[in-house]
């Protein structure tokens, strides 16, 4: 798009929360307190898998300062969260992070002691089932008792195109192997804090916190609470980062804080320690992907057929959406003419999975593209070659049905590949480190280079209705406000709304400002999440400054006796009024019209913006329909040093171009697109959440470890914009498309390095010098 | 309980603290300075630093008394009183060093703690200096590339 177009979209404008971050003045969750709040401590069970009895309380009333406790029984409304998930239970854990009872304590400290003095007696113990196959094994126990199986409730999903089975019996060559990925925390440094208060002038519950999903939770809490919606108020603090996370954990503390706030009339303050985050938050859930393939003999993909089986975990309430997407990826960016994808959700007694930046595409696209190196390497081909031949082209269908049409999805990712690969000499380092691998001993440190590519749905497609709201406000010195019904958790979402404003009105961004979001102000806008923000948020506020725009057309064209088909022009701060032979009327400042229509002529210059795509159509059956209004592409070559005797692998470069549509803040996506990628090395090399006896062992940073400063390779990234109508402007949302193509590229480069294949993450050391984990 | 004087961005305070009482508790709850936070609680995240006579330390493993006859700066005792912002602050917005905020008081006092003993650091020592910090956010080039143009605008003011 060409940019002298606008004046402030596509510029790196400094963020609006910047001096408030820089000077430690933003107020995050538990930076919030209010007079006479309580401290709330949950109580959790002993064990992952275990008979409840009986709760014996008596002790822990006795600890000073204790001013109320809840069980199950004392909850108002229903006590099932979303997905199954109780807010306390009573006769059964089903994992080590279910509660069985909260306090609510003058002090942190009090809440606390009276937790460990909770007397909980515990009946029969049941079998902890712990990985898919023993929860899907035909004599194993049933963790809820109306599942099918211990699948999840409606997260199995198919994608069924053409005929891949019998294709791939015929075929002249046939691969298969399996990936598995691992449970992997958030890793948001903030832990979760929320204060609940019952307001009785307005007979309204207000919780204020770290929520990533203000509605989600609004929901969730009348139910447990049973008030009707617009007696729950969800105010949102500063959040220190979420990517999916801050959803089920911030539903269970705020559920409980609620109750205990409606019982004393007193406010509650709960904070999680980050052993409790840890434990009681949403984790990226595991999948374990098989594919088979049937190619020809040119290295043409003819069909691919493949399993997925997410872990999900005691309760759930994800996996029936992030399934669908991994339905829609698992076949990655390919022309391939059959496919036939089946993909459940399974529960376990573990840590439960989420939303984790990516959703399930980081799982799905470390499995296909593996498998795609693994092909290539079985038709005797270089990976780029392979790609190049099968990667999809402007006009190819997809496996749904749909077909890429360049107005709305480029599908120009044959030129992204060629982009990183002549950036970094792929070929012939490729071939180099192949050749330089066989004549060195098997302890010596040695190169690899791996490509990975990804397209990636824009928004939420066929998961639900995507639609977003904004509230626009200009006042009567001309200054703008724009809350959005997005959350702003770090990605830098109300700054590029402000800027949005900005454009529309031709003015300076530093006349906008923005809120964080109440729903007491807003409309449902569902939640922040798929890096939908910027498409359904952006074009709201689009839709907000449109309607304002035409209300101040409407008091100025009239008013200075416009002829007929004369428009209004916002830029340089001012409007201008032109006749239809493009003659200037009449000029005045922008805020002068503000305080004409608003004080003169009483009209609201307060709008609305909805943005909505319409009912989606797709058939869950097969899996055909438009699955998502369109696709970003991208293509990321990883280079790497294996040190094989100590099995530690280094990144030394990283390098991707990216098709995003328009970049609106060009120093935000850069950010987002960073921060995503190096979350993505963080999963490939050393990230993992050990619950495999139903007990978390990992507990803390200690335990997991997450990439530092000191980790970090040079990050090339090569933007790609595009002419498409989806977003405002053509952006498209940028802030999960760095994390799900490392982690493959990583695995690639290290085949490429060593001859071997890991197929299971994290590529810690364990698994490079021993082949598994411990 | 015992009694402890230490000075706190540049103001003396006389406090009467628990033995077993954190800095980080009593920077937070005592004296409202909440930009000093905390992620872990175990010195791992390093989001709770401050500067303890110039020198980054955990201030969630450090105890109140052990502040006692020592200077402490939080992020609140850097910006001018006036509100100008410290050269390092502004080059952190400037570089798009900041997303979710949350490290971002403790890289800032790394970094300031950094290029008060040096000017001219290399890559190396930038990244050494914040290494005791996670951010999960921003992926650190960022920040790194944020410390790099503070130092170059501050040796620009200091000739
Ligand atoms: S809170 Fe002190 S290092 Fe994490
Ligand atoms: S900006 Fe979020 S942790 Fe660093």
């Amino acid at each position: 798009m060409p940019d002298e177009d606008h004046v402030t979209v596509g510029k790196a404008i400094n963020r609006k929360d910047g001096i408030a971050k820089v000077t430690g003045a933003t107020v995050f969750g538990n930076d919030q307190n209010a007079y006479r709040q309580l401290h709330m401590k949950s109580v959790y069970t002993h064990y992952p898998h275990v008979e409840i009895e009986s709760i014996d309380l008596s002790e822990a009333w006795k600890v000073p300062g204790v001013v109320d406790i809840i069980v199950a029984r004392d909850i108002p409304g229903n006590p099932i969260l979303f997905g199954r998930f109780p807010v306390l239970v009573s006769d059964r854990a089903r994992y080590i992070g279910d509660a069985v009872a909260a306090i609510a304590s003058e002090s942190a400290e009090s809440a606390e002691m009276a937790a460990a003095a909770v007397c909980i007696r515990y009946g029969k113990q049941f079998d902890v089932l712990t990985t898919v196959d023993q929860a899907l094994a035909p004599d194993a126990p049933m963790i809820h008792h109306d599942t099918q199986g211990n699948r999840i409730d409606y997260a199995s999903h198919h994608l069924h195109d053409g005929n891949a089975e019998a294709v791939i019996r015929e075929a002249p060559k046939v691969i298969r192997h399996s990936y598995a990925t691992q449970f992997v925390d958030n890793g948001y440094i903030e832990p979760e804090a929320v204060i609940t208060e019952f307001d009785p002038n307005t007979d309204t519950v207000v919780i204020r916190g770290t929520i990533q999903n203000p509605y989600n939770i609004r929901e969730a809490l009348a139910k447990v609470l049973d008030r009707p919606l617009n007696q729950v108020r969800v105010i949102q603090s500063g959040i220190g980062g979420s990517f999916g996370g801050k959803d089920e954990s911030m539903m269970f503390i705020a559920s409980r804080a609620a109750v205990l706030s409606l019982r004393t009339g007193r406010p509650v303050k709960a904070v999680l320690t980050r052993e409790e985050s840890f434990m009681a938050s949403a984790k990226r859930h595991p999948i374990t992907s098989n594919y088979e393939a049937g190619l020809d003999e040119n290295g043409r993909l003819l069909a691919i057929k493949s399993l997925h089986h997410m872990q999900g975990g005691a309760y759930n309430k994800q996996a029936m959406f992030a399934n669908w997407r991994g339905s829609i990826h698992a076949a990655g960016p390919y022309a391939i003419p059959h496919v036939c994808t089946d993909i459940h959700g399974v529960h376990t007694n573990t840590i439960f999975g989420g939303a984790y930046r990516g959703f399930s595409a980081p799982q799905v696209v470390f499995g296909i593209e593996s498998f795609i190196d693994e092909c290539a390497e079985a038709v005797g081909m270089d990976p780029v070659r392979f790609r190049l031949l099968n990667c999809v082209k402007p006009y190819d269908r997809l496996p749904t049905g749909q077909v890429l049409d360049p107005a709305f999805m480029p599908a120009n990712v044959a030129d992204l590949i060629e982009l990183v690969c002549s950036k970094t000499d792929f070929e012939k380092k490729w071939e180099r480190n192949r050749i330089a691998r066989t004549e060195v001993g098997s302890t010596s440190v040695v190169a690899g280079i791996g490509l990975s590519i990804t397209f990636r749905g824009v928004g939420l497609g066929g998961e639900g209705i995507d639609t977003g709201s904004a509230t626009v406000t200009i006042d009567a010195d001309g200054k703008v406000r724009v809350q959005s019904g997005f959350t702003e958790m770090g990605q830098g979402l109300s700054t590029t709304l402000c800027q949005i404003a900005a454009e529309e009105f031709g003015i300076d961004s530093t006349w906008v400002t923005w809120s964080q979001n109440d729903t007491a102000e807003n409309m449902d806008a569902g939640p922040t999440v798929a890096s939908r923000g910027i498409v359904s948020g952006g074009n709201a506020v689009k839709d907000a400054c449109g309607k304002l725009r035409k209300r101040i057309e409407e008091v100025l064209l009239p008013k200075w006796m416009a002829p007929e088909g004369s428009t209004l022009h916002f830029s340089d701060s001012a409007v201008y009024a032109m006749t239809p032979d493009k003659e200037l009327l009449n000029r005045i400042g922008f805020a002068e019209a503000a305080r004409i229509c608003l004080k003169g002529e009483g009209i609201s210059l307060r709008s609305l913006g909805w943005h909505s795509p319409g009912p989606q159509y797709f058939d869950h059956e097969s899996g055909q329909g438009p699955a998502y209004p369109s696709y970003l592409f991208g293509a990321t070559v990883a280079e790497v040093e294996v040190d094989q005797g100590t099995g530690v692998i280094v990144v030394k470069r990283i390098t991707s171009a990216i098709e995003l549509g328009k970049a609106i803040n060009p120093q935000i996506v850069r950010g987002q697109f960073i921060g995503g990628a190096i979350q993505g090395m963080g999963y490939a090399l050393m990230e993992e959440m050990d619950c495999s006896d139903g007990y978390l062992h990992t507990r803390n940073f200690d335990d997991f470890l997450m990439p530092g400063a000191m980790d970090i390779p040079p990050i090339d990234i090569i933007i790609s914009e595009t002419d498409v109508h989806v977003g405002p402007y053509g952006a498209k949302g940028i802030g999960e498309l760095g994390i799900e193509m490392i982690a493959p590229a990583i695995a690639n480069a290290h085949a490429n390095a060593t001859g071997k294949r890991i197929r299971e993450l994290p590529l810690n050391l364990e698994r490079v010098v021993l082949g598994h984990a411990l | 309980m015992m009694d402890i004087r230490c000075e706190i961005n540049g103001r003396v305070h006389d406090l009467t603290v628990g033995a077993s009482e954190r800095l980080v508790d009593m920077l937070r709850d005592r004296l409202g300075l909440a930009g000093t936070k905390e992620g872990c609680g175990i010195g791992e995240c390093g989001a709770c630093t401050v500067l303890l006579d110039g020198t980054p330390v955990a201030s969630c493993l450090v105890l109140a008394a052990q502040a006692d006859g020592h200077r402490i700066l939080t992020i609140e005792g850097l910006a001018a009183p006036d509100g100008t912002l410290h050269p390092v602050q502004q080059a952190f917005i400037d570089a798009g060093a900041i997303q979710c905020g949350f490290c971002t008081p403790a890289m800032v006092l790394c970094a300031y703690a950094l290029l008060s003993n040096t000017l001219e650091p290399s890559e190396r020592e930038i990244r050494t200096a914040i290494s005791g910090t996670l951010c999960r956010c921003t992926g650190y080039v960022q920040i790194i590339e944020a410390i790099e143009l503070a130092a170059q605008r501050m040796r620009q003011y200091s000739q």
